[in-house]
């Protein structure tokens, strides 16, 4: 469905993201994982249309998108969350949603489309759809939670999830990847998840490419991944026992 | 209560209004129209320091094709439009494109109306400079020509601005309504964000700015055949653009009548200064207008008629409140 290819990004004389390739199947979570600074965001960034790259070939569906304007892109089905939250803040949170909903399709549906859409999107998400809801009232949870209502009521294909666990605590998280998994199970839409620690995402996803300092240096299962000599030695052995063990633990 | 007032607003000329208030009223339904143009983009975090130039152009090139071409406003008008909208798009696009807001959008349509002012000043053989002009007469026979756009009642003239201004706020309410205030509502807030869910930034941005300075330059070719004489001063420049903005932020430009009520205060504010101190302290009004713009900004940012409704609307939720308990 995805299929990039010598994907590279410098930011004036500093290479963020280093020839990198990869391809993501339909109906799969992919893992994006490195540690900070690694290049995760820029990857993002890229294939999401909100920075060009320097070079390469970014592939959506057979046709090549790398450069085309963030606007086209979502249209095109791509959808994106900010690591750092970015709501409308002033608006309510289902204006946040709706015009999510009605911008999201190159069609743009009937108003009362886009805001029964989103609705029932942030029903999903659990946040209240009460146009009275605003954005202020909103901790860290709700608002990535809010990241997540946007990105999907564009009606994705593809959902890139930029650090969703950032600033949550453990059942927090365990929700959030749980919602992820959800998601997927549910509507069929393809995830890549980006996340600088291992932790639940082994959980969750089906493959697992690993970043550092640009370069992809590990790909494959998240057994595999968890146990690979060049990831261990990135994250300084610091997680790599508990990760393993969550990945044992998933197997069982 | 909104129809009543409009109806005493209508009638109120014909039961014997001066020559003076009738002025007054004239030009405050007028620069309320144009402030409330310029509003239309101002609320949405475009602060355009270049409506000056829209309404130059209107002012000018109406007037301009009449006297050396003998071209009637009626043509003179989708004319003085066309090229207003050339001018807005050839300014705008690059500003949305490349993400130029906040000050330096203020700067960039600042240059804007100075670069028209010192233009109509540069062609002083055409457009007589600094000291102005006035469009050839059409009334030396009669009391109007519908062809010149020129009346000499002052009633005609009334009703004519009362309608434009009218229609303004029409616009204005279409506008709140849409989906797309919402989305530029968003776009002034995060743009990155509104880009990633669909939004087209550039062509939504536009589309506001085109409808804001076409409104401007109507207002302008309306002030011209109103008062029969246009000066760079009056109709251009940064005096003028600073005047619009101080009086849409001034009245409350989130609100429908905000606008209106910064015009009816500007022209006061004016008046009162030119019976204090007189024509020769020449720049003093700016001045007073760029600090009192300053001192709004910072204590009263919804201006008058947005904190009048805002404490209105306080008091009736208390009301409701204590009803309810
Ligand atoms: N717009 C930018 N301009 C300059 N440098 C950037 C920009 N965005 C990211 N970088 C740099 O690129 C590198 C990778 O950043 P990022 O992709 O955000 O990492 P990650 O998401 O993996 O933590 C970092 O060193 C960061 O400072
Ligand atoms: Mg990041």
């Amino acid at each position: 469905m995805l299929s990039v290819s010598d994907l590279t990004k410098v930011f004036g004389g500093f290479t963020a993201v280093s020839n990198i390739a990869f391809e993501v199947k339909e109906g799969e979570i992919l893992g994006l994982i490195g540690p900070n600074g690694s290049g995760k965001s820029t990857t993002f960034n890229l294939i999401s249309g909100a920075l060009a790259p320097t070079r390469g070939s970014i592939r959506f569906g057979g046709e090549d998108i790398a450069g085309l304007p963030a606007n086209r892109i979502a249209h095109r089905g791509i959808a994106r969350t900010f690591q750092i939250p970015r709501p409308f803040r002033r608006l309510s949170i289902l204006d946040n949603v709706a015009l999510a909903a009605f911008y999201g399709h190159a069609e743009h549906p009937a108003r009362e489309k886009a805001y029964a859409y989103a609705r029932e999107v942030l029903k999903l998400v659990n946040l209240p759809s009460d146009p009275a809801a605003r954005v202020d009232g909103l901790g860290a949870a709700g608002l990535k939670k809010l990241e997540l209502a946007r990105a999907l009521a564009t009606g994705p294909k593809l959902l890139l999830a930029d650090e969703s666990l950032g600033g949550l605590d453990e059942s927090e998280m365990n929700q959030a990847a749980d919602m992820l998994a959800a998601i997927r199970k549910e509507r069929g839409i393809t995830i890549i998840w980006v996340e600088h620690i291992m932790g639940v995402l082994m959980r969750v996803v089906d493959r697992c490419i690993v970043l550092d300092y640009g370069e992809v240096i590990a790909e494959g299962r998240p057994d595999e991944v968890a146990h690979d000599p060049k990831v261990i030695e990135v994250y300084l052995g610091t997680d790599a026992a508990d990760v393993q063990k969550t990945v044992a633990d998933r197997a069982t | 209560m909104k129809w009543a007032a409009l109806v005493v607003l209508a009638l109120a000329p014909l039961a014997g209004m001066g020559n003076y208030p009738l002025h007054l009223l004239i030009m405050c339904l007028l620069w309320g129209f144009v402030y409330t143009s310029w509003a239309i983009m101002g609320r949405l975090g475009m602060v355009s320091l270049g409506h000056g130039a829209f309404l130059g152009i209107g002012a000018y090139v109406v007037v301009l094709l009449w006297n050396h071409a003998g071209i009637s406003p009626w043509l003179g008008t989708p004319i003085a439009l066309v090229l207003t909208a050339v001018v807005a798009f050839v300014i705008g696009y690059p500003c949305f494109r490349f993400k130029i807001v906040g000050h330096y959008f203020a700067l960039v349509t600042l240059a804007l109306t100075e670069v028209a002012r010192l233009v109509i000043v540069a062609l002083r053989d055409q457009t007589g400079g600094s000291l102005g002009a006035t469009p050839n007469t059409a009334l030396a026979d009669s009391a109007w020509s519908l062809g010149a756009l020129q009346f000499s009642s002052k009633l005609i003239w009334f009703y004519i601005i009362l309608v434009a201004w009218l229609a303004g706020l029409w616009i204005w309410g279409r506008v709140d309504r849409s989906m797309t205030r919402l989305a530029l509502e968003a776009i002034s807030q995060e743009e990155d964000a509104a880009a990633s869910v669909g939004m087209n930034v550039t062509r939504l941005k536009l589309g506001v700015t085109l409808l804001s300075a076409l409104m401007t330059c109507f207002g302008g070719v309306l002030y011209a055949q109103y008062q029969l004489y246009v000066n760079p001063e009056t109709v251009s420049g940064i005096g003028i653009s600073l005047q619009i903005v101080f009086g849409a932020i001034v009245g409350g430009m989130f609100v429908r009548l905000g606008p209106t009520v910064g015009a009816a205060i500007t022209l006061l504010l004016a008046e009162v200064l030119r019976l204090a101190i007189g024509h020769d302290v020449h720049g003093l009004d700016t001045t007073i207008y760029g600090l009192m713009l300053v001192l709004f900004i910072i204590f009263m940012p919804k201006g008058i008629l947005g904190a009048i409704l805002e404490a209105l609307e306080k008091r009736r939720a208390a009301k409701t409140a204590a009803a309810t308990a």
